[in-house]
């Protein structure tokens, strides 16, 4: 099978909706495929990395500490845009830190996550084949 | 030009099966292949075959129904999605043991790979949604 | 590459129009549809957003404009497509983005 370029474009906040769940229910079935896979994350969709998530007072399974799990998928392009960021009030220091071993680097640590403006997130969305969008 | 689906709503909540639909019999009429429609979200529940609307109003999954039984379409309901929120064939039924099945004529419940082959597959996917 | 963008929401509800405006590339097209056509029409934020779009082409889908009653209202610039017209604009593009 021919190798595309898949995005996950992320534009909605946790558990208000089940969007961005099964979002990510689709990342993780998708890794198998073995297709070149982004996942950005835009507008409301950057506060799915906010660290510290509890859900045990709503009654919803927290399902954040997946994104962590995404690294061993070989998922590891998650582009964060700074300008939905900042206005939220957060930062990179407010997210979940998402990392991935390399192979090809004597199994070094890398960030996963990479912050780009809206011109540079213009860029990669451009350049996708398929963009899925929950 | 071969096109892939994706429906992420219900029938009548949203406008985004009906325009899907629209959309798929433009595409068939124009000569355009539609590699297959994936249900997803609450799109699972475009696949019940229980809806019962007013008669002057259109029934959204017959409709499916109906196209996909003139054009062969594929017609595949996501089946995580589908299990949570009560869509079940009648082998899912037995296995999870329960007392019915819903999915009307021409659906078929698989698993999200299907969405990722159909992108795959397809020369382009088209989402529809909320 | 040449993108399609489809938007179906009101500007009035969210603000999906403008950021898909600042994110989509000279070249490309954006569709509106469903509630997204009411930014098609004429003396409405979005309708200025759109002409000053430049390097964007926009159209709108004629039976969404119909159904709620406002193709008199159409602004300027941007054309009218049909459900035919929308799968045009599908297989003459490389990519869908749908902002949903």
């Amino acid at each position: 099978m021919a190798t595309k370029k898949f995005m996950y474009l992320n534009r909605k906040a946790p558990y208000g909706t089940v969007y961005a769940l099964e979002s990510l229910e689709v990342v993780l079935i998708g890794a198998a495929f073995e297709q070149d896979v982004s996942l950005a994350f835009i507008g409301d969709g950057v506060y799915q990395l906010v660290k510290g998530q509890k859900t045990d007072g709503i009654g919803m399974k927290n399902f954040s500490p997946t994104f962590a799990a995404l690294g061993d998928y070989e998922v590891n392009k998650i582009y964060v845009e700074k300008e939905s960021l900042e206005e939220r009030g957060l930062t990179l220091e407010d997210l979940q830190h998402l990392v991935w071993e390399d192979e090809d680097d004597d199994y070094a640590e890398k960030d996963s996550i990479r912050l780009v403006n809206r011109s540079e997130l213009a860029d990669v969305l451009d350049d996708q084949d398929i963009v899925l969008s929950f | 030009m071969k096109f892939g689906i994706q429906i992420n709503e219900g029938p009548y909540q949203h406008q985004a099966a009906d325009s899907a639909y629209q959309f798929a019999k433009a595409a068939l009429a124009n000569g355009h292949e539609i590699f297959r429609v994936f249900f997803y979200h609450d799109g699972v529940n475009n696949a019940t075959r229980l809806a019962v609307p007013p008669q002057d109003d259109r029934n959204v999954g017959q409709l499916w129904s109906d196209l996909a039984k003139e054009h062969n379409l594929d017609l595949v309901v996501c089946i995580a999605a589908a299990q949570r929120r009560g869509l079940l064939d009648e082998d899912e039924a037995k296995r999870q043991g329960k007392d019915a099945n819903n999915i009307a004529e021409g659906f078929r419940i698989s698993g999200l790979g299907q969405l990722i082959e159909a992108g795959i597959e397809s020369d382009r996917l088209v989402v529809f949604g909320a | 590459m040449s993108t399609l963008h489809t938007v179906n929401k009101s500007p009035f509800e969210t603000n999906v129009l403008e950021i898909c405006i600042s994110l989509a590339k000279s070249g490309s097209t954006v569709l509106l549809y469903e509630d997204g056509v009411y930014a098609a029409t004429e003396g409405t934020r979005a309708a200025v957003a759109i002409k000053n779009a430049n390097g964007i082409s926009f159209c709108v889908l004629g039976p969404d404009l119909q159904a709620r009653g406002i193709e008199g209202k159409l602004a300027n610039d941007i054309k009218v497509v049909d459900y035919d017209g929308f799968v045009d604009l599908v297989a003459g593009h490389d990519t869908i983005q749908a902002w949903l």
